[in-house]
């Protein structure tokens, strides 16, 4: 623990595909160690190739079986997948249970594969903080293609688009009308709507009302419209499991538009304006607590609030006035 | 700030071979979560291979393999060797279940750092992880 971690070594192995210098480089990310800024400074350069698909939708809709079936079909074509898989963190202790590898058991020997689970750390949006970091680490190992799947999303953990490519939400028959369909938010962020599990009752209406909610959005010319592919991911027989074929064409085609058109471009300058806002907040932060470390404002500031003397607007504007000039 | 950080514990735990009694091994991932640290639950069925290239790709610090039908002793060593194979000597090996007392010291000689059995408190086991970590 207390030797210093050689970060030169370290992001050579990683691009060399070393798996054991690739997880522990994931693990400085989550535990914020310092060699991070460092580290990610070197492995920045050689990402930005890969084909990232992000997963989300509600726990137990079927993202991790859906995601065991596009490994496989990835892993037809020959490329290299990685998986970041993520899953909430206790409020309460800080624990969690990661359990979405136990869906991808059929890739446990496959050195193509690389499978990384995560838990969200009290970061919300549906990802963790050190998510951004870890697709581009596994990057850099060498996957052409990355998957992440979120935590168990409901209505607004959005954050997914703002590193994926391309979108799957995963939907079941039973949860809700057109009325649930329509609404803002995740429903907003799909390229592709997976009706899983539509062997289940309820399945043809559920598929009805995800296309008429679509056929009354607007799209501008060019732009992609979002697909609904209904599929069953889990079966007895082989015969069982239905319409991977057609999500994996869906996402392909998703793909091929983007390279089409300059979305690709616009895709990857939002995601570095959203990256560049979060760690000027997180450095922000931390350079403004680290100046009032020991001079004992601080603990002022926050008795002051509570006692009414004082609001966090005046605090805040106080104490920004003294590290930032701003341009008046 | 990142001085102040205290490294989460990760833990993977799991069975292996064709041993199809979860139940003790998820009270146990509970209780381990419940103490503050991520457990990753391989499930059921593992493979000596699997579960180490797991415990890498993961980056774990503890590896906890859960016993019930009586295969403790063949599947040990190979667990063993895969890690030894694999340089994986900064993990800490752990092992619970259901076994006869008398097989306990030839697991620990076999590699297991510890053994805890059926009835083990789960003060004791978060205690020995804290405390045991090999990095």
């Amino acid at each position: 623990m207390n030797k210093r971690p050689d970060i030169d070594q370290m992001v050579n192995r990683l691009f060399s595909g070393d798996r054991r210098a690739t997880a522990r480089l994931i693990t400085w990310v989550e535990d914020g160690m310092e060699e991070t800024r460092e580290a990610m400074r070197r492995i920045y350069p050689r990402t930005g190739k890969a084909k990232i698909i992000g997963i989300t939708g509600a726990g137990g809709a079927g993202k991790s079986t859906l995601t065991d079936h596009l490994i496989r079909k990835f892993r037809e074509q020959d490329k290299t997948v990685g998986v970041v898989l993520v899953d909430p963190s206790s409020p309460f202790s800080g624990g969690a249970f990661l359990g979405d590898r136990i869906r991808l058991q059929n890739h446990s020997q496959d050195d193509g594969v690389y499978i990384r689970s995560m838990a969200s750390r009290g970061y919300l949006g549906g990802l963790s903080r050190a998510t951004y970091d870890v697709i581009r680490i596994i990057e850099a190992m060498g996957a052409e293609v990355v998957i992440v799947e979120t935590l168990g999303a409901g209505q607004d953990e959005i954050d997914v688009i703002h590193i994926a490519h391309t979108c799957l939400l995963v939907v079941t028959p039973g949860m809700g009308d057109d009325i649930q369909a329509m609404k803002a938010g995740i429903m907003e962020i799909a390229t592709i709507i997976v009706l899983n599990k539509a062997d289940l009752e309820g399945a043809n209406a559920c598929l009805r009302h995800l296309n008429t909610t679509l056929s009354a959005a607007s799209f501008e010319e060019g732009e992609w419209v979002p697909k609904v592919i209904p599929t069953v991911s889990v079966g007895g027989k082989p015969q069982d499991i239905q319409g991977i074929d057609e999500l994996i064409s869906a996402i392909q085609e998703h793909h091929a538009h983007l390279q089409k058109t300059d979305a690709i471009d616009q895709i990857k300058s939002e995601r570095v304006e959203h990256e560049l806002g979060l760690i000027f907040k997180d450095e922000l932060q931390k350079l403004i607590f680290k100046g009032l470390k020991g001079t004992g404002r601080k603990k002022r500031y926050i008795e002051n609030i509570v006692k009414g003397k004082d609001d966090p607007y005046s605090v805040v504007d106080e104490v920004l006035k003294t590290y930032i000039k701003t341009k008046e | 700030m990142a001085e102040t950080k205290k490294k989460k514990i990760k833990v993977l735990v799991t069975k292996v071979g064709l041993d199809g009694h979860d139940r003790g091994v998820k009270v146990v991932a509970s209780l381990l979560k419940e103490a503050g640290m991520e457990v990753i639950y391989l499930g059921m069925f593992q493979t000596p291979g699997g579960i180490v290239k797991a415990a890498i790709d993961e980056d774990v610090d503890v590896i906890g393999v859960s016993y019930l039908s009586g295969e403790h002793l063949v599947f040990t060593p190979k667990i063993v060797a895969e890690m030894k194979k694999n340089l994986l000597d900064d993990v800490l090996l752990v092992a619970g279940g259901t076994f006869p007392v008398e097989d306990i010291p030839t697991l620990e000689e076999m590699g297991i750092d510890k053994v805890f059995r059926a009835g083990s408190l789960t003060d004791t086991i978060v205690q020995y992880i804290q405390q045991n970590l090999k990095r």
